[in-house]
C-alpha cells in the first residue's frame, strides 16, 4: 500500500509545486473564501513585519495568530511553502494510517458480531468485506490531498493546513490509544483554534471503547478514565499558554486570538454566517447573538455524544463538519478535512437520498463564489446580497448532507441487527406515526 | 502652572474662560475650504489641512487629558458653530514628534511630555458663513473698525483657498520669563483668483477683492498694518506700481527668499490725509511670465488601486533644491477600516530603495484609534521620493457608515515638516521692532526655515452591505440555522424499530412489481 500512497503524495506535491510558480498563486492568496482574518498569510508576514518594527504584533487588529506560529515561520519564513507542502503531505498520511488503523477495528468488531450471531441471516450484503475495506485509507489521503479546497488552501498558504494537520495527528493518535499524545494535540488544535475543544468528548468516547470501559456515570473506571484524560489535556493547555507568554512576554495574544474568535469584530466576508448577520445586526442586539451562535457550535456535543457513543469515530466526522460550518471564520480548508472522511463511510451511500442535489450545491455554490464576489467587488454590478445568498445556500447544503449522513450510520446499525424488511422510525414523544423505508 | 486670563479687554471672553476651564497650554484651531497648490502658488505663509484641525497642548496640571480634549472639542464646536463633536478615539492621535511647535524663542514650550498633546483632523469638514462670524466676533473690534471691515463673507467665500485659524498660547513678556501673557492669534488665509474675477490682468485693489475700503484703524489696535509684497522678480524694478503711496518699505527673508513690503500704518495720521478711505492697489507694468519659484519641498498623495478589497497610498515628495538635501518628518494617520500592511511600506527615490532613519508605527485597534505611521525620510537633492504602502477596506457594520455612504470616507492629509534650507542666508530678525511679521515668518537659524505641509485628503470607497435589508437578514441567517438544528434534532431523537410486514391491498401489489422490475426493495 505504500507505493500508490507514494504516488499520489508525489502527483499532489507536483500540482501545487506547479500552482505556486504560476500566476494563480497571488489570484488565490487573496480569494476570501480560502483565507480569512485568522488564517491569512498576509497577516502572518505582517506580524512578523511588526515584531522586526519593535511593536507587538497583538497591538492591532491585524494579526490573530498563536505565538507558537510567530515562533515557527520566525525561522521557517523562506521556505514557506515548503512547510505548508510538507504539512499537507503529513496530514494525509496520518489520515492514511489513522483509517488504516480504524478499519482494523471496525471489521475485528464486525467478526465478533458474526461470531456471536448477532446480525439478522439476510444481511450478507451489509457485510463489510476486507476487500472493500483495503482500499479506503488510500482513497481518504486521495480526497484530502487532490481536493481543490485543500489544493487552494496550501497555494494561499492560510495556516488552516497547520491546524488541519495537528487535528489529523490528533485523530491518529487517538484511534492508536495513546492518550497522552491524544491530549496533546488536542491541545495543540485547541490552542490554536479554540473551536477543536469539542472533539474531546469523541476522542474520550473511543479511548474509553478502546479500553474496554464501559459508558456508564455509575462505573468508577469510567470517570477515572475522563479524570485522567481531562487532567492530561488540561495540563497540555495550560503549558502550551504559559510557553507562549514567555515568547513574548505578554498576555496580549489571549483577547487578541480568543477575544477575537469569540466576539467577531471584524467582518470581513467569508464563507461562513456570521459575517453579514453582524453586519446588519441592530447594535442592541448584538452581545446576545454572538452568544447565541457561539453557544450553536458547542452545543451539539453532548447530544450527539449520547446518539453516537457507539461510533466515536463517526462522531468525530459529525463534530468536524459542525465546527467547519457554525465556525466564526470558516475557510474552505476547514471543509476539505471533513471531506477527506467521507470514503469512511461509503457503505452508508446507499441510504442517502439526496446526496446528487446536495453534491451539485456544493460544487455550484463553490463556483458561484468567486463570481459574485468580483461582480460585488469589482465590477459593482451585483451587491453584498448576491455573495450573501451563496453562502447561505453553501451552508445549508453542509448541513443536510451531515444530517444527512448521521441517521443512515443508526439505522444501517439497527438494519443489521435487525433485518432490511419493514424499517421505519419511531419518535420517543407522544406522536407515532408510521412511515415506509422509501420515505425515510 | 499658567494663570488663567484675567483682563477680557482685548482677549475674548468664551476663548479665555474655556483656556482656564480645561487647562490648555497651547491650542490651535483651523477651518480650511480648499487645498493650497504648493507646485503654483508657492509654501503656504501658515500650513493648514482641508477640513477641520485641532490639536492642544494640555498642562500637566490636567488629571484627565482623554476627558478634557472631549469637553475642549465640543466647547468649540459650539463658538465656532463647527462640528467638531465629531472628534473622537478613532479620529484622535498622541503624536510623537511632528507636531512640536514652529521653534520660536517667546514661546514658552511645553516640553516634550507627547501624552498631554492630541490632534484630530476632520476632513469632511465644510466652512462657510457660520464659521466666519463667530471668528470676527473674536476680534476686539468686531468687524465694525480696522482690517477686519474688509472680511464680508460674501468675497471671502468666493475664493479659490480659505483658512481661518485661531492660534492661543503663553508669551513670555521679556527675556527671563517670569511673566507670562497669554497670546491669541487669529489668521485668515485666502487665495483669490483675480483671473476670473479681474477682467483677465492680474492687478488688484482692495475694493476688487473685498468691495469695499479701509476707513480707519481699530481703536483698540496698538499697531494696524497691510503689508504689500512688492518684491521685484530678477532684480528689475519698476515692474510693479502700488497706489497710494505706502507709508514705509520692509526688507526682510522669508522662507528662504528676499522678500521687499510695502507697509501701509493705518495708525499713521498721513495715510487718511487726503482720502477718507485707503485703496491699496497693484498695477503690472509688464505682463510676467512666470510667477514664482518652485518652492523646495512639495509633496502629492494619491490612492490607486481598483475594486473594493484592496488599494494602495502612494506619496510623491518633491526636494527641488539644486545641491542640499535634506530630512522630513511624514506623519501619515489612515482611519482604522482601511487595514494598513506595514510590510508592504516602500520608499523609493530615484529607483533605489530608501531606508527611514526612524520609523514609529501604531497600528489601528478597530473602531478605538487610528493607524499612526511616522518616518524620518532623507531626500536626497533633486529628487522624487515615493512612499507606497497598501491598504484593505474593511466591511463595517451598517450603522457605522454615513448617510450617503457611496460618497466615501475620507482619510485624513498627512503632515511633512522638514527645516528647509534657504537658498539665501537670513539674519536674525529683531523681534520687538515687528512682532507681528516675526510671529508670522519665525525664524530660528539662518540658513533654514521651517516648513509644514499638508497633502490632499483622500476620498475611497468601502464596500457596504445592503441598507434595506437589516430584518430580512436577521430572519434568513436564523432560518438557515433553524433549519440546521431541526436536521440534527431530528435525527437525534429518531429511533429506529420493527415493523411488521403487511401484505397490502392491489395498488400496494401493483407498486411491488414495479419496485422489483426496477431493483429497489419491496414496500
Amino acid at each position: 500500500m505504500a507505493a500508490p500512497l507514494v504516488l499520489v503524495v508525489l502527483v499532489a506535491v507536483t500540482v501545487r509545486a506547479a500552482l505556486y510558480r504560476s500566476s494563480l498563486a497571488a489570484f488565490i492568496a487573496e480569494r476570501v473564501e480560502v483565507a480569512s482574518p485568522l488564517n491569512a498569510w498576509k497577516r502572518v508576514v505582517e506580524g512578523l513585519a511588526l515584531l522586526d518594527l519593535g511593536v507587538s504584533p497583538y497591538s492591532g487588529a491585524i494579526f490573530h495568530e498563536t505565538p507558537l506560529i510567530i515562533y515557527l515561520f520566525h525561522f521557517l519564513i523562506e521556505y514557506a511553502e515548503l512547510v505548508f507542502m510538507i504539512t499537507d503531505v503529513l496530514t494525509a498520511v496520518a489520515l492514511y494510517l489513522a483509517i488504516q488503523d480504524y478499519n482494523k477495528v471496525v471489521f475485528k468488531k464486525q467478526k465478533l458480531l458474526i461470531e456471536l450471531d448477532k446480525y439478522a441471516p439476510d444481511v450478507a450484503e451489509l457485510i463489510r468485506t476486507p476487500m472493500e475495506m483495503h482500499y479506503i485509507p488510500l482513497k481518504v489521503a486521495l480526497f484530502y490531498l487532490l481536493n481543490p479546497y485543500t489544493v487552494m488552501s496550501c497555494v494561499a498558504k492560510s495556516t488552516c493546513a497547520i491546524n488541519n494537520t495537528v487535528i489529523a495527528f490528533f485523530i491518529l493518535a487517538t484511534i492508536k490509544g495513546s492518550a497522552f499524545l491524544s491530549a496533546v494535540f488536542l491541545a495543540l488544535a485547541t490552542y490554536q483554534s479554540l473551536y477543536p475543544i469539542t472533539l474531546f468528548a469523541p476522542a474520550l468516547l473511543y479511548l474509553l471503547q478502546r479500553q474496554f470501559i464501559p459508558i456508564k456515570p455509575k462505573s468508577k473506571s469510567f470517570w477515572l478514565y475522563t479524570m485522567q484524560y481531562a487532567a492530561l489535556y488540561l495540563c497540555s493547555l495550560v503549558v502550551i499558554i504559559c510557553l507562549s507568554f514567555f515568547l513574548l512576554n505578554s498576555w496580549d495574544f489571549i483577547p487578541s486570538v480568543y477575544g477575537f474568535i469569540l466576539s467577531v469584530p471584524d467582518l470581513t466576508p467569508n464563507i461562513g454566517l456570521f459575517w453579514y448577520f453582524f453586519a446588519e445586526m441592530f447594535e442592541h442586539f448584538s452581545l446576545f447573538f454572538v452568544c447565541v451562535f457561539q453557544i450553536n457550535v458547542f452545543f451539539y456535543t453532548i447530544p450527539l455524544a449520547v446518539k453516537l457513543k457507539e461510533h466515536p469515530v463517526f462522531f468525530m466526522f459529525v463534530q468536524l463538519a459542525i465546527i467547519s460550518i457554525f465556525k466564526s471564520y470558516p475557510t474552505v480548508g476547514d471543509v476539505a478535512l471533513y471531506m477527506a472522511f467521507l470514503p469512511v463511510w461509503s457503505h452508508l451511500y446507499r441510504f442517502l437520498r439526496n446526496i446528487f442535489i446536495l453534491s451539485c450545491v456544493l460544487i455550484v455554490c463553490s463556483l458561484l463564489f468567486p463570481v459574485l464576489w468580483h461582480l460585488w467587488i469589482y465590477a459593482g454590478s451585483a451587491n453584498s446580497n448576491f455573495y450573501y445568498a451563496i453562502t447561505l445556500t453553501f451552508n445549508i447544503g453542509q448541513a443536510r448532507k451531515q444530517s444527512a449522513l448521521v441517521p443512515q450510520q443508526n439505522r444501517r446499525a439497527a438494519w443489521g441487527r435487525q433485518g432490511p424488511h419493514g424499517f421505519h422510525a419511531r419518535f420517543p414523544c407522544s406522536v407515532q406515526f408510521l412511515r415506509k423505508v422509501h420515505r425515510l | 502652572m499658567l494663570r488663567a486670563v484675567s483682563h477680557y479687554r482685548l482677549f475674548p471672553k468664551a476663548l479665555g474662560q474655556l483656556v482656564a476651564a480645561q487647562g490648555v497650554r497651547e491650542l490651535h484651531l483651523a477651518l480650511t475650504q480648499g487645498f493650497w497648490r504648493t507646485q503654483s502658488w508657492g509654501q503656504p505663509p501658515l500650513g493648514a489641512p482641508a477640513g477641520a484641525e485641532l490639536w492642544v497642548w494640555f498642562q500637566d496640571s490636567v488629571p484627565d487629558v482623554d476627558k478634557a480634549w472631549k469637553e475642549l472639542s465640543n466647547v468649540l464646536s459650539g463658538i465656532f458653530c463647527a462640528s467638531l463633536n465629531f472628534i473622537d478615539s478613532t479620529n484622535t492621535r498622541v503624536v510623537p514628534a511632528a507636531l512640536m511647535p514652529a521653534v520660536n524663542p517667546l514661546s514658552a514650550h511645553p516640553g516634550t511630555d507627547h501624552r498631554l498633546l492630541r490632534y484630530a483632523v476632520l476632513p469632511r469638514e465644510v466652512v462657510c458663513t457660520e464659521n466666519l462670524t463667530p471668528w470676527k466676533k473674536l476680534l476686539p473690534c468686531g468687524s465694525k473698525a480696522g482690517l477686519a471691515v474688509l472680511l464680508k463673507a460674501e468675497r471671502l467665500f468666493h475664493s479659490s483657498y480659505h483658512s481661518q485659524a485661531v492660534h492661543v498660547r503663553p508669551i513670555c513678556r521679556d527675556a527671563s520669563c517670569l511673566a507670562v501673557s497669554w497670546e491669541l492669534r487669529q489668521t485668515l488665509t485666502v487665495v483669490f483668483d483675480s483671473f476670473t474675477s479681474g477682467q483677465g490682468k492680474k492687478d488688484w485693489s482692495l475694493f476688487k477683492m473685498f468691495s469695499r475700503t479701509l476707513t480707519d484703524a481699530c481703536p483698540l489696535a496698538s499697531e494696524s498694518k497691510v503689508y504689500v509684497d512688492i518684491s521685484p522678480k530678477n532684480k528689475e524694478k519698476e515692474l510693479l506700481e502700488v497706489t497710494p503711496t505706502p507709508t514705509s518699505v520692509h526688507e526682510a527673508v522669508v522662507q528662504g527668499d528676499k522678500r521687499t513690503y510695502a507697509v501701509y500704518d493705518l495708525l499713521s495720521p498721513s495715510l487718511f490725509n487726503s482720502s477718507r478711505s485707503l485703496n491699496v492697489q497693484l498695477k503690472w507694468k509688464r505682463p510676467q511670465d512666470k510667477e514664482l519659484s518652485t518652492p523646495v519641498l512639495h509633496a502629492q498623495r494619491y490612492v490607486s488601486g481598483y475594486g473594493l478589497q484592496t488599494g494602495e497610498i502612494s506619496t510623491l515628495i518633491h526636494n527641488t533644491h539644486p545641491y542640499r538635501a535634506f530630512p522630513v518628518i511624514l506623519l501619515e494617520t489612515v482611519p482604522w477600516y482601511l487595514r494598513l500592511y506595514v510590510h508592504t511600506l516602500t520608499i523609493i527615490t530615484k529607483g533605489k530603495e530608501n531606508k527611514p532613519s526612524y520609523i514609529h508605527y501604531q497600528p489601528a485597534q478597530d473602531r478605538k484609534r487610528p493607524h499612526l505611521l511616522e518616518m524620518l525620510i532623507q531626500l536626497p537633492a533633486n529628487s522624487v521620493t515615493k512612499v507606497t504602502i497598501q491598504f484593505e477596506r474593511a466591511l463595517l457594520k451598517w450603522t457605522e457608515y454615513t448617510p450617503d455612504p457611496n460618497h466615501g470616507f475620507y482619510v485624513s492629509p498627512s503632515v511633512l515638516s522638514a527645516l528647509v534650507p534657504s537658498v539665501i542666508a537670513t539674519k536674525d530678525v529683531d523681534v520687538e521692532e515687528s512682532p507681528l511679521f516675526a510671529s508670522l515668518f519665525p525664524s530660528s537659524d539662518g540658513s533654514s526655515y521651517f516648513v509644514r505641509l499638508y497633502t490632499e485628503p483622500l476620498l475611497v470607497n468601502l464596500p457596504t452591505p445592503d441598507f434595506s435589508m437589516p430584518y430580512n437578514v436577521i430572519c434568513l441567517t436564523c432560518t438557515v440555522v433553524a433549519v440546521c438544528y431541526g436536521s440534527f434534532y431530528n435525527l437525534l431523537t429518531r429511533t429506529f424499530h420493527v415493523e411488521e410486514p403487511s401484505r397490502g391491498g392491489l395498488a400496494k401489489r401493483l407498486a411491488n412489481v414495479i419496485r422489483k422490475l426496477r431493483g429497489v426493495p419491496p414496500l
